[in-house]
């Protein structure tokens, strides 16, 4: 028996609705070249959470004459599969990225970004400093077009200040001063008030990487099992001890600041410019305090590149000179609290109270001698995933599980000689800088 | 095979082609990379570094301890609530509302919401320093004490889920024949008898099949444990996201992923084994 004329008419509009369907699901954003049905696409690593993206999208790109779609997730793992994927298709949807120098160095090793030299030198009326200049260059070429920077710094609560030891002075402790502090607010309240950003999306590991280890090492792979690294984690495991044990839950302390939990707090400016902002008159922030071997800090460095893939950067350049521009710079320190690559005296403005007061920290902190500026790991390409996790592993093993600290630093030293010795990179600040793969010790 | 014969087979294509294209490709996919390393060799090396790895063990027993003290709580729960709903109590459809409503709460989002209240200076803190109960707030979220955080992760998933299992036993409940309840009360059968000897059995299969749902689920929670649990609660769920968003390591992640398919198919077999239909039973 044959089909029908019914039976087939059905089947071929059924056919045909399938197939209208799936074009109407198909992403029509995207265009080669970065511009897409919502205009040019923005990629960020940074400034994701909805109120940054949302001051992003209504103030900091306003103004631009094209349209861009600005898209911010701080997994680092999907911007590299992204980006990978695309270059891999020979098109880019993304026009713009926004990533930290880290991330750029891996997608500078891989041969993913354009050449950003031609732009940075035509930008020289933006003032960047020199420091921030020298991140943005990998291999003698600039990878990317320095955007943001912040650093990590420690907050405080007004009440926790009548508990400082006698002599000492908030905005020069030392990490010996520091536990004492703590330990004296612990006996006064009971409570343990101290707190450390150990929770799923903390930057402990930051802590331990660019603060604590330069500060009683004056190294960090080079020195991760040295004796004075048994020291280090020695005075973890204190202060540990007067931390709120909810820190494992920490993401951000300015939360856990402002309702009390946390008296004494270090993390990411950013994370801390809520709680000085809400309450500039009861929170106060103070450099990170120094150890035997100096201030270790870390600078985060922003910046914006293009990729490879890209058919026409004209677009993505316009929006770069847009995104340096003066005013532009200023809306994204007073909305997002990122401090821009420059002098922070030629911001048009001035700076908000809690801003002002991070940057004036910030400055202390840099200024003060012995201050040891460290570098986010360089060169690690996807192993950087696996480096960090041995930092926190270790944090684990020693402070939380109360291991042996020469056990667990035996055993998380050769984890460690392992991921560099996969990415092949050489040591980066403030390890000694040389040629080879870094040794761990 | 006339057009007409294998119109059915030709209409099944697209929902077959989507499940190969979207399913089963990507679990291909996702199983092969278990099997690599991170530096492309095949192997048993990324699943030795998930086994050899501190947090492991750590947390196949958290997974496995929620599991086992949800999954009664729950299903007890679920059945309070379905006799609730599909009895003769005035306002029973106010209550489905109620007991559906967390359906609408994404995970991350219950997740968030249970933190505010277990958190040192949260909700059930101060309503307890309110009416006296404590004097100081309680740690709800101290690490150090895991069996008081596993008791706000069971609280957390058991406000959650249990809507799930609401809505699965609910219509199992409503298919009973009334003749089979009718013949109860006809014996004057108690509500505990009715309930052991006609509604309990009739709704076995109904019973298998949330409990089959509820255990599959189960070991894809890892919101609620981040937000109330920390870094310092592991689970295989949790691991596995941590593998892939905190560490890069797609390898491990699908390491993570495969165990977690592996514990799954045999936890279902021994729920299918413990509850056998009449067929399997050869009534």
């Amino acid at each position: 028996m044959g089909v029908s004329r019914r039976d087939a008419l059905r089947l071929g509009l059924g056919t045909a609705a399938l197939g209208v369907l799936s074009a109407c699901a198909l992403d029509t954003s995207g265009a080669p070249g970065g511009v897409g049905s919502g205009g040019l696409v923005f990629y960020s690593t940074q400034l994701s959470t909805t109120e940054e993206a949302e001051s992003v999208r209504r103030q900091i790109l306003a103004g631009f004459g094209q349209p861009v779609q600005f898209t911010a997730d701080p997994s680092t793992t999907k911007m590299l599969d992204r980006v990978r994927a695309e270059a891999r298709a020979g098109t880019s949807n993304l026009a713009l990225i926004g990533a930290l120098q880290g991330e750029h160095a891996t997608l500078w090793k891989e041969g993913l970004l354009r050449d950003m030299t031609d732009v940075v030198e035509s930008l020289g009326d933006r003032g960047f400093t020199s420091r921030y200049l020298d991140l943005a260059r990998f291999d003698g070429r600039y990878a990317f077009v320095p955007w943001i920077s912040a650093s990590y710094l420690m907050a405080a609560r007004r009440e926790a200040l009548e508990f400082l030891p006698a002599g000492a002075d908030l905005q020069a402790l030392t990490y010996a001063q520091l536990l004492d502090w703590t330990r004296a607010i612990q006996q006064a309240t009971g409570s343990a008030r101290f707190g450390l950003p150990a929770g799923e999306n903390g930057l402990l590991k930051r802590f331990l990487q660019g603060y604590a280890y330069p500060s009683f090492t004056g190294g960090v792979n080079t020195t991760f099992a040295s004796p004075e690294a048994v020291g280090m984690w020695a005075w973890l495991r204190q202060i540990w001890d007067t931390a709120n044990p909810q820190s494992v839950t920490y993401g951000f302390m300015q939360e856990p600041l402002l309702t009390g939990e946390v008296w004494v707090a270090w993390d990411h400016a950013v994370r801390l410019v809520d709680a000085l902002q809400t309450r500039p008159d009861d929170i106060v922030s103070f450099p990170a305090p120094t150890g035997p071997r100096g201030l270790g800090y870390l600078p985060v460095l922003g910046g914006l590149s293009i990729p490879k893939a890209v058919a026409d950067p004209q677009p993505s350049i316009d929006l770069i000179r847009h995104l340096t521009d003066p005013a532009r710079v200023s809306t994204t320190l007073r909305t997002v609290a990122w401090f821009p690559p420059q002098d922070l005296a030629a911001i048009p403005g001035g700076l908000p109270p809690g801003v002002g007061q991070e940057a004036e920290t910030l400055q202390r902190m840099v200024g003060t001698p012995g201050a040891v500026a460290s570098s986010l790991a360089v060169g690690l390409g996807g192993q950087s995933g696996a480096y960090d996790k041995v930092f926190t592993d270790t944090f684990r093993g020693i402070v939380l599980d109360a291991g042996d600290v020469r056990g667990t630093l035996a055993t998380q030293a050769a984890a460690l000689q392992g991921v560099l010795d996969t990415a092949q990179a050489r040591c980066w600040a403030p390890d000694p800088l040389g040629e080879g793969v870094c040794r761990v010790g | 095979m006339s057009v007409r014969r294998s119109l059915p087979y030709l209409l099944l294509v697209p929902s077959v082609a989507y499940l190969l294209i979207f399913f089963a490709s990507p679990m291909v996919q996702a199983v092969g990379l278990a099997f690599t390393s991170t530096t492309g060799e095949w192997g048993l090396s990324s699943l030795s570094a998930m086994v050899s790895d501190d947090r492991f063990w750590p947390a196949v027993w958290t997974t496995v301890i929620l599991l086992v003290v949800l999954l009664p709580i729950q299903l007890a729960l679920a059945l309070v609530m379905s006799m609730i709903v599909t009895g003769r109590l005035r306002g029973k459809g106010f209550w489905l509302y109620v007991f559906l409503l967390p359906l609408g709460v994404s995970e991350l989002g219950a997740g968030i919401l249970w933190y505010s209240i277990f958190v040192e200076q949260g909700w059930l803190n101060t309503v307890l320093q309110a009416v006296g109960i404590v004097d100081r707030p309680v740690l709800w979220l101290d690490y150090r004490e895991p069996w008081r955080v596993i008791g706000t992760i069971v609280v957390a998933e058991a406000w959650r889920s249990t809507s799930l299992l609401v809505i699965i036993l609910v219509g199992g409940l409503r298919a009973i024949p009334r003749d089979y309840l009718e013949a109860a009360d006809v014996f004057h059968a108690g509500q505990w008898q009715r309930m052991r000897h006609v509604v309990l059995p009739m709704l076995r299969p109904t019973i298998r099949t949330a409990l089959i749902v509820r255990v599959v689920l189960a070991f894809e929670v890892f919101a609620t444990v981040i937000a109330l649990g920390g870094t310092a609660t592991d689970t295989l769920a949790t691991q596995a996201n941590r593998a892939y968003t905190e560490f890069q390591d797609a390898h491990l992640a699908s390491a993570y992923g495969l165990v977690i398919l592996v514990v799954s198919l045999v936890a279902v077999g021994i729920v299918l084994a413990a509850l056998p239909t009449h067929k399997e039973r050869g009534e």
